[in-house]
């Protein structure tokens, strides 16, 4: 594994492997009275969010404690950021606090990459635009690993706003190379031109479903259409929401959250058995404990200056 | 191996377990020890070696003695000093499925060298309870002791050099049952 994060292609199969194989231990860990191992003990992360997050955010910060390590939030409201400070003052400024990672969330896609440049920090990509968020695609695959015992075979459907989605980019990478085959799905103007060439199918009814093993429904990002990217969100839902005329018997539902109830999933559904969304909630805490331990453990605790 | 010495075989094995299985009972008599005694291997071959003393007091007292095992990667206090990779030792998770509080608890481990691995296992035990007593079971004692530690039962003591290397084979893993000491190659890991 490189020393920072910021795409499933910085992973061959091996190196996800051995990070759900990590996850494993740091499950049984969350499972203890005492839920904290002093691996990264003295070490400094710091939390960067420039966008909205509630999963991720608190997930990386439990992740981070729960390994013994001090932890610095910053959220862009509220710290100089609203000033106007850039993001490569921003990064230099914290990196003089000797971080041993950054971990970054921003609306822009590249800025994970970029700031490797700026810091000597491993930098891990938590969603960076509509570019990636590789540590949700590791979760998911740890999720469907726990349920199903394996990816190899399955037939996965990635249903909804592909278009705007790093979890879709970052899920069909992962889920491809665990050995699954991927479908997207979505009306047409939400899906990217292209996609096929990530090796995927793409399907504009939900005609064919009944073949998914397992159906990974996206949220519609309202936040990021400035056009009309659907005409109303009933007419939305009437195609392509999620529900359970729609689903067969056995087949698994996820969805990354936050969901939008009733309109690209049915309440149902969400409460239903079929749905592995709180799992993978919990998954979130030991796969980001297992990412920080395989980025940070190897890095040498002391760096002498020449 | 090439030049490796072995000081215990199959059957010496076999006896050396079953002589410190006797020592644990005697030393905690199944009547005395309130909550009782429960045995936990450190990964991975104090594991095995911890399954099979389990096994074997198991049927000397006739009653179920707790068995578990901890990995102890997390507790390292040289993290971020080694190398690391794919050669790096592989993460086993840890199982204690048994209240630890009150209990004699007795590590097992292959081979007790500095002790660090020792300190980090009682670390392990001490984030899941509070047991009233700790002892330590171990296989060979190569000595060059870094810490405090002393065990309370010793398999062989195995007076050795640092450059060079004891090597315990268990049959769950390595093919067959056998202690050896070999000359340390330069660049195998310690």
């Amino acid at each position: 594994m490189s020393r920072h994060l910021i795409s499933i292609d910085d992973l061959d199969r091996a190196g996800i492997e051995r990070i759900l194989d990590l996850a494993r231990s740091f499950a049984e860990v969350s499972g203890r009275e005492i839920k904290k191992v002093p691996a990264l003990k003295g070490r400094t992360i710091v939390n960067l969010f420039y966008e909205a997050s509630t999963r991720t955010s608190s997930s990386f910060e439990l992740a981070a404690k729960r390994l013994s390590a001090d932890v610095v939030n910053i959220r862009s409201a509220g710290s100089s950021v609203d000033k106007g400070e850039s993001l490569k003052d921003t990064v230099r400024t914290l990196s003089a606090y000797d971080p041993a990672a950054i971990v970054i969330r921003s609306p822009w896609a590249g800025a994970a990459q970029q700031i490797t440049g700026w810091t000597d920090a491993a930098v891990v990509n938590a969603g960076d635009g509509k570019h990636e968020h590789p540590t949700q695609a590791l979760l998911d695959v740890f999720t469907l690993t726990q349920a199903l015992g394996g990816l190899e075979g399955l037939r996965i459907w990635i249903v909804g706003d592909v278009l705007h989605s790093r979890v879709a980019r970052s899920n069909i990478l992962a889920f491809q190379r665990m050995g699954a085959t991927v479908t997207v799905c979505g009306p047409p103007t939400l899906i990217p031109r292209g996609i096929e060439s990530l090796g995927c199918a793409a399907q504009d009814t939900l005609a064919n479903l009944g073949e998914a093993d397992v159906v990974y429904v996206l949220r519609l990002q309202q936040e990021r259409m400035q056009e009309a990217y659907v005409p109303t969100l009933r007419e939305y839902a009437q195609r392509y929401q999620v529900n359970r005329a729609r689903l067969r018997e056995g087949q698994i539902v996820m969805h990354p959250g936050p969901v939008n109830r009733g309109v690209e999933l049915s309440g149902e559904v969400i409460d239903s058995d079929a749905a592995l969304i709180d799992a993978q909630v919990k998954s979130g805490v030991a796969v980001r404990m297992a990412v920080l331990y395989e980025l940070l453990v190897g890095a040498p605790v002391l760096q002498v200056v020449a | 191996m090439p030049d490796a010495t072995v000081v215990l075989d199959r059957d010496d094995m076999r006896r050396t377990l079953v002589r410190i299985a006797h020592e644990i009972i005697e030393k905690n008599p199944p009547h005395e020890s309130e909550r009782g005694l429960a045995i936990v291997g450190v990964h991975r071959r104090g594991a095995i070696l911890g399954r099979r003393l389990h096994g074997l007091l198991t049927e000397l007292t006739g009653a179920e003695v707790p068995f578990g095992s901890v990995d102890i990667s997390f507790y390292r206090d040289d993290l971020g000093l080694r190398d690391h990779g794919p050669g790096a030792p592989v993460v086993h998770s840890t199982q204690l499925d048994f209240p630890i509080d009150g209990r004699t608890i007795v590590i097992v481990d292959d081979v007790l060298y500095t002790g660090r691995t020792v300190r980090a296992a009682i670390d392990v035990l001490f984030d899941y309870g509070r047991p009233a007593r700790v002892q330590l079971a171990v296989l060979a004692d190569r000595g060059h002791r870094e810490l405090p530690i002393r065990p309370d039962y010793v398999g062989k003591n195995l007076p050795t050099a640092r450059d060079e290397r004891v090597n315990v084979r268990v049959e769950e893993v390595d093919g067959d049952d056998e202690v050896t000491i070999s000359a340390l190659h330069a660049g195998s890991p310690v």
